[in-house]
């Protein structure tokens, strides 16, 4: 870990004003990627700018029956919350498959969202990695050379989705490993921002980013940007939901495939229907066609089929990871029986 | 109020410790820190608690776990300079004159452990898991103290101690 | 008996549970440097340039070890060889430019605090010309040769020579079975990681606080090694965190240690990393091949084993994979081969059941299918072909053998008998269910050991032996032995362990210390009791004048008379006779060749497990686990019980969950962290059972015991893979059985 200079502001002017700083500076929250990640020396800031003492640390009602999750509450006051609960229990039970107690307890709603990628490459140094080619805006900084290591490589769990830039390319593969993003994506959350420039709102699904030629970019905030909060919206699919995580080992591990479903209902008739997708791209994948094909059906398995088709539409496997094709279109019409049925919801898995 | 150590310009620089006071199990530790002392190793290699154990350190193995204000947390991932005015308790802190906590004594009777190295990590969580209120069967306790590794395979006789510990029925 | 046998929780127990056990990291002795190593980031090669600068440059760093300025050591290879090495030249840490290994430490980092080693790890600058590698054991498989057996194989023998004609009695077999088996790699990842303290001393005395199963072994190798006299060398290690087999070599970090502290004359610890704890030994890659004939009544008539394994460039490793077949066999045609193949890895390292995991998960899976070949239930079929002789070691008879109890005992806990043998005939809600059961088998070892016993002036027990305890309970049973051998109350007893300064023993592994270290403390003790009847006859109005040593019993703190338990005489008494002094006896204990010759000496085992399989998704959870065993007498059923049901555990995670990917392009082990390379967590393990078969064993050893720290583990992974069979229809022949192999 390479040293660095501490500083723990009060108020979020403060700290967005001593990012802006000429040092390579960065937010530390939980920590529990930051630190992970300076210990490999994948990460190298030479300044912290410990935010856990700003007032960003409440759930609040909004009038209009949505939620705002202030961005330093913990993952695990999160997934508690009698409202998130109650309102929204895809999120409170994408968080806890998530992690470990310990690390919910530590890791924070705005934290989850910047976590990088568990790409093996990309945590070694020694591997070529494109994503560690970080261009600042006067130079290069990165450990360990370019190249795509996964390509061709171990890639049991890398992407097969949304990996090819536009001129049909591919610079990497790696995933977006929250399970947190997954079901806020389902769920259409807003991002609320502040920066220098004043506060902005981002809408979850164009917050994390393809790879595209540029894999440096996990996401669009501009670097010198704090989230604040996160606004959920009053439709939480409290009656017709799931968050299906499949993995190596029952718990403390990330997904292979997970899928987010939010259902509204009419008696055995879909009106109204939210997939996103996790462990299979660099953001978490929804398609709204897709979802589109469930409106007005009826619940069953022959009409989860084409929507899961849909989603999968152009996935290409890289090898070991090859299987997550198939394993995400059962995963997707799993999912959505459970979403229907409590009991199926209950038995899981 | 903004607590700010000044920036090392380049490599060879002094390094700018830092006086921070940590409060674990009710003691105060004046120790001199860099800032990129991690609560694990200011514990281990300052304060010589050596209870509280590194079995990864990053955050993987749960071999580290310390309650902080009474949540349980990776003290591996952490600055020690984060928690100068938090209350830590680690494995040291949990008997009481003497006498054992209920969980570390359900551990020795259920031999909850072989080699003992997770054992701090395990019993701390578990002391944090109890106090979260979150558990109602034994599938929870389980899922919960999942983020506890531990090789030797204790596992069922430390899910037999807890259980006992909060009186939960685990069908033997 | 009082204690031998009873379920004592661990004497150790309080240390562990309030945090006071210390670990190899945790002597914080004063001013102490902290090393870091930097690891080679290629496979094979040369180094071509090492810039040091910056990393001196920080203030704080001491000195930065590298091959160009690493004080002199022992110029001959010979000098690095530990009591475990391999036949072949043993790696020597910072001897010159060549990089033979991905991971090999290329520069020791020592500075005033553990951060700033750390930091300055990172600026250290190596330059490599790389030559390309060859890992991958799957793409040799046709240049693999004969290991060169060494002496280590006493305790790990290769095969034995064929007998009959395999081959054409297979062609000739009714019913044939025939498969391959592939196991990846795997390391064994003890919680602690590794370490080693060396306390700098007066006239450059050494005190090393090291992670190892042996301290004799560290001692050793750190004498021969840095050509430093015994007597200015001591090595601690009360505790370890784990190790499974890790530590039966002495690990780098343990010279670098040992070269920084007597180059800078100052105490030095290097603890390694989590990812460098990939960069040493592991359990090999392997491929067997499993060829089997029967006739109909399901009499087996052609075995053929054959196992082929990777080794380093430089020192020939070897495990007893295939011998375990003949031992539980007896086919009057078989031959078992045992191949290895050189590739740039380090030398593969014992791993907790080496050689037995590997090979009984194959041949207990082939026996499984061909049972199905024959429509036999499995349980029967291994009835049919019981044997109580091991045509491996010329046919000898077996010391004990309660195998047989074992499928009745275990097959009856876990309901076997109401099985339906039909495939994907079980389901619970959308879960399949299927039921699969195998045969265990490890050694019965026994090894020379010395211990010391001591009655101190207190009346108080002492006895010590430089053995180890790797969490398997040694602390507790060999303070339960020496209560018993004295009678005295186990909280006047004391078993100290782990310190060169006390009787040699071996490197605890192979599951022999029980038997080994018991034995060599029964004696200890037994010698004790002797001298202090004998001081107790000399006592003024002593009650056992003309009384012979058979006539007396040590009972309650007391030498009594066995038909007067009026005359006795307290061994406080006896001691406090003895000006001031304690009482001390030393004894060495031997394996009875003559016995041991004429017997073969195996724990047995058989394991039934369920598992529930979602087989759109292809996870496996294994549900529940019967595990009956035969060992000898069980000295101390509370922590044996931990000691099977840890090794069910690791059957679990060898069946399902373990392995070191490597990337065969880098040589370079890609999931080298706890978050990726997967062992189970505590909502994997479900309700896991033991039973322990009771079996009289006067060959093995005279407390009659065989050791339990592998046989745990050694059916399971066949077991498991049957169990999926059962349940699904399918068989997965290759180890782990992740999810996609299933679905």
């Amino acid at each position: 870990m390479h040293p660095f200079s501490y500083a723990r502001p009060t108020e979020v002017t403060e700290a967005v004003h001593e990012l802006a700083g000429p040092a390579r500076a960065k937010f530390i929250a939980g920590g529990t990627n930051l630190l992970d990640l300076m210990k490999v020396n994948v990460e190298q800031p030479n300044r912290l700018i410990d935010i856990n003492r700003l007032p960003l640390n409440t759930i609040d009602e909004l009038d209009n029956g949505g939620l705002r999750l202030g961005a330093l509450v913990t993952n695990a006051d999160t997934a508690y919350h009698p409202l998130v609960e109650q309102r929204y229990p895809l999120l409170s039970q994408a968080i806890l498959s998530a992690a470990s107690a310990q690390l919910r307890n530590m890791a924070t709603n705005g934290g989850n969202l910047f976590q990088r990628t568990r790409c093996y490459y990309f945590y070694d140094t020694a591997m070529p990695c494109n994503k560690r080619q970080m261009h600042h805006s006067d130079q290069i900084t990165g450990t360990g050379p370019a190249g795509c290591g996964a390509l061709g490589g171990y890639n049991r769990i890398h992407a097969i989705l949304g990996t090819e830039a536009s001129d049909g390319t591919v610079h990497c593969i790696a995933t977006h490993p929250s399970d947190m993003a997954v079901a806020l994506t389902a769920l259409d959350a807003t991002i609320h921002v502040t920066g220098p420039n004043g506060d902005r709102t981002v809408p979850i699904g164009n917050l994390h980013r393809l790879p595209g030629s540029e894999p440096q970019f996990d996401h669009t905030l501009r670097p010198d940007e704090l989230v604040t909060a996160i606004e959920l919206p009053p439709q939480g699919f409290p009656d017709h939901y799931t968050y299906l995580k499949l993995r190596d080992r029952s718990s403390y591990a990330f997904a292979l495939v997970s899928v987010a479903v939010g259902l509204e209902m009419d008696g055995d008739v879909v009106t109204n229907a939210r997939l996103a997708l996790g462990g299979v791209a660099h953001k978490p994948w929804r398609k709204p066609e897709a979802e589109q094909l469930l409106i007005g059906r009826t619940a069953t398995r022959e009409h989860f089929q084409p929507v899961a088709e849909a989603l999968l539409e152009g996935a290409v496997g890289y090898g070991h990871n090859t299987f997550k094709i198939d394993l995400a279109k059962r995963a997707i019409v799993r999912a959505l029986g459970m979403a229907i049925n409590k009991e199926k919801r209950e038995e899981g898995e | 109020m903004q607590t700010t150590l000044p920036a090392p310009t380049v490599e060879s620089a002094p390094v700018p410790l830092q006086p921070i006071t940590l409060t674990v199990n009710g003691t105060s530790y004046q120790l001199n820190l860099a800032p990129w002392t991690t609560l694990l190793d200011a514990l281990r290699e300052y304060a010589n608690l050596t209870g509280t154990k590194k079995g990864c350190d990053h955050g993987q193995c749960g071999a580290c776990t310390v309650l902080v204000n009474g949540k349980r947390i990776n003290a591996c991932l952490t600055l020690a300079v984060m928690h100068d005015d938090h209350a830590i308790t680690t494995i040291e802190g949990l008997a009481t004159d003497g006498a054992l906590h209920p969980v570390q004594k359900a551990f020795i009777d259920h031999d909850a452990f072989q080699c003992g190295y997770c054992t701090p990590g395990q019993i701390c969580s578990a002391v944090g898991m109890i106090n979260e209120g979150q558990v109602r069967t034994v599938a929870d306790v389980r899922e919960l103290m999942s983020g506890n590794l531990c090789r030797c395979g204790a596992y069922p006789h430390i899910v037999d101690a807890i259980c006992d510990v909060m009186q939960l029925d685990t069908g033997k | 008996m009082k204690y031998i046998g009873e379920p004592i929780t661990r004497v150790d127990g309080h240390e562990k549970v309030t945090g006071q056990a210390k670990y190899a990291a945790e002597f914080n002795v004063p001013d102490l440097a902290y090393g870091v190593v930097v690891s080679s980031t290629i496979t094979k090669g040369r180094i071509i340039r090492l810039d040091t600068s910056r990393a001196l440059a920080v203030n704080g760093v001491i000195a930065v070890f590298t091959h160009e300025n690493r004080p002199k050591t022992a110029w001959f290879d010979v000098s690095y060889k530990d009591q475990d090495a391999p036949p072949g030249s043993p790696f020597r840490p910072l001897y010159d430019n060549e990089i033979k290994y991905n991971g090999q430490p290329v520069a020791l980092v020592v500075a005033e605090t553990f951060e700033l080693a750390r930091y300055a790890a990172m600026l250290v600058d190596v330059a490599y010309e790389a030559t390309p590698c060859d890992t991958d054991l799957l793409k040799h498989l046709d240049a693999v040769r004969d290991p060169n057996p060494g002496v280590m194989n006493i305790f790990k023998p290769l095969p034995p020579k064929p007998r009959g004609d395999a081959d054409q009695a297979f062609a000739e077999a009714p019913v044939q079975q025939s498969a391959q088996y592939i196991h990846g790699m795997q390391h064994h990842n003890p919680m602690e990681m590794f370490a080693s303290t060396v306390e700098y001393g007066k006239n450059g005395f050494l005190t090393i606080y090291d992670k190892t199963q042996g301290v004799t072994n560290s001692l050793l190798y750190v004498t021969q090694a840095f050509n430093i006299p015994f007597n200015q060398v001591r090595v601690v290690s009360p505790y370890v965190g784990g190790a499974f087999g890790s530590g039966l070599r002495p690990q780098y970090q343990l010279f670098l240690a040992v070269m920084a502290a007597r180059d800078l004359k100052r105490s030095v610890r290097v603890s390694l990393t989590r990812q460098q704890m990939w960069s040493f030994g592991h359990r090999p890659a392997t491929v067997q091949n499993v060829r089997l004939g029967a006739r109909p009544d399901g009499t087996l008539t052609s075995i053929t084993h054959e196992a082929m394994a990777a080794t380093s460039q430089f020192e020939d490793y070897m495990e007893t994979v295939v011998n375990w077949t003949g031992k539980l066999y007896p086919s009057e045609n078989a031959t078992l081969r045992y191949k290895i193949k050189s590739l740039d890895l380090y030398t593969p390292l014992d791993m907790r059941a080496p050689g037995g995991v590997t090979g009984l998960h194959a041949i207990e899976s082939a026996v499984d299918e061909l049972a199905y070949k024959l429509g036999m239930d499995p349980l029967d079929f291994r009835l049919k072909n019981y044997t109580e002789r091991d045509w491996t070691e010329k046919d000898k008879p077996f010391s004990s053998k309660e195998l047989r109890e074992c499928f009745r005992q275990g097959a009856e806990r876990f309901g076997w008998a109401t099985r339906n043998p039909e495939p994907r005939s079980m389901q619970r809600g959308h879960n399949l269910i299927g039921w699969g059961m195998a045969t265990g088998i490890w050694d019965a070892a026994q090894v020379p050991a010395r211990a010391e016993a001591t009655l101190t002036v207190n009346g108080k027990l002492r006895v010590r032996s430089a053995t180890a305890d790797i969490g398997t309970g040694t602390y507790t049973i060999m303070t339960q032995i020496a209560a018993d051998t004295l009678g005295m109350p186990i909280d006047d007893v004391v078993f100290r362990l782990g310190d060169t300064t006390m009787p040699p023993a071996p490197i605890q592994g192979g599951s022999w210390t029980a038997s080994t270290v018991g034995s060599a403390v029964k004696s200890a003790c037994d010698a004790l009791a002797k001298t202090l009847f004998r001081m107790a006859k000399r006592l003024p109005k002593s009650p056992f004048v003309g009384v012979g040593f058979d006539d007396v019993q040590f009972i309650d703190g007391a030498i009594q008379l066995r038909q007067n338990p009026s005359k006795r005489v307290s061994l406080l008494e006896v001691v406090s006779r003895n000006r001031g002094r304690a009482v001390t006896e030393t004894a060495t204990s031997i394996p009875n060749l003559i016995k041991h010759n004429s017997h073969s000496r195996n724990a047995h085992a058989a394991a039934f497990v369920e598992v529930q399989v979602d087989e759109e998704f292809g996870t496996v959870h294994v549900t529940r686990a019967v595990t009956a065993v035969a060992a000898g007498r069980i000295l101390n059923p509370r922590t044996a019980r931990s000691q099977i049901i840890g090794g069910m555990v690791w059957g679990i995670s060898h069946a399902l969950q373990e392995e070191s990917v490597m990337d065969h392009r880098y040589g370079r082990f890609m999931n080298h962290d706890l978050a990726e390379y997967h062992i189970p967590v505590c909502a994997d393990i479900h309700d896991l059972d033991v039973v322990f078969v009771e079996e009289n064993d006067t060959i093995v050893n005279p407390l009659g015991v065989k050791g339990v720290g592998e046989i745990g583990l050694v059916a399971m992974p066949a077991a498991i893979a049957n169990a999926i069979f059962h349940a699904t229809g399918k068989r997965i022949y290759d180890l782990p059985i992740q999810l996609d192999k299933v679905m």
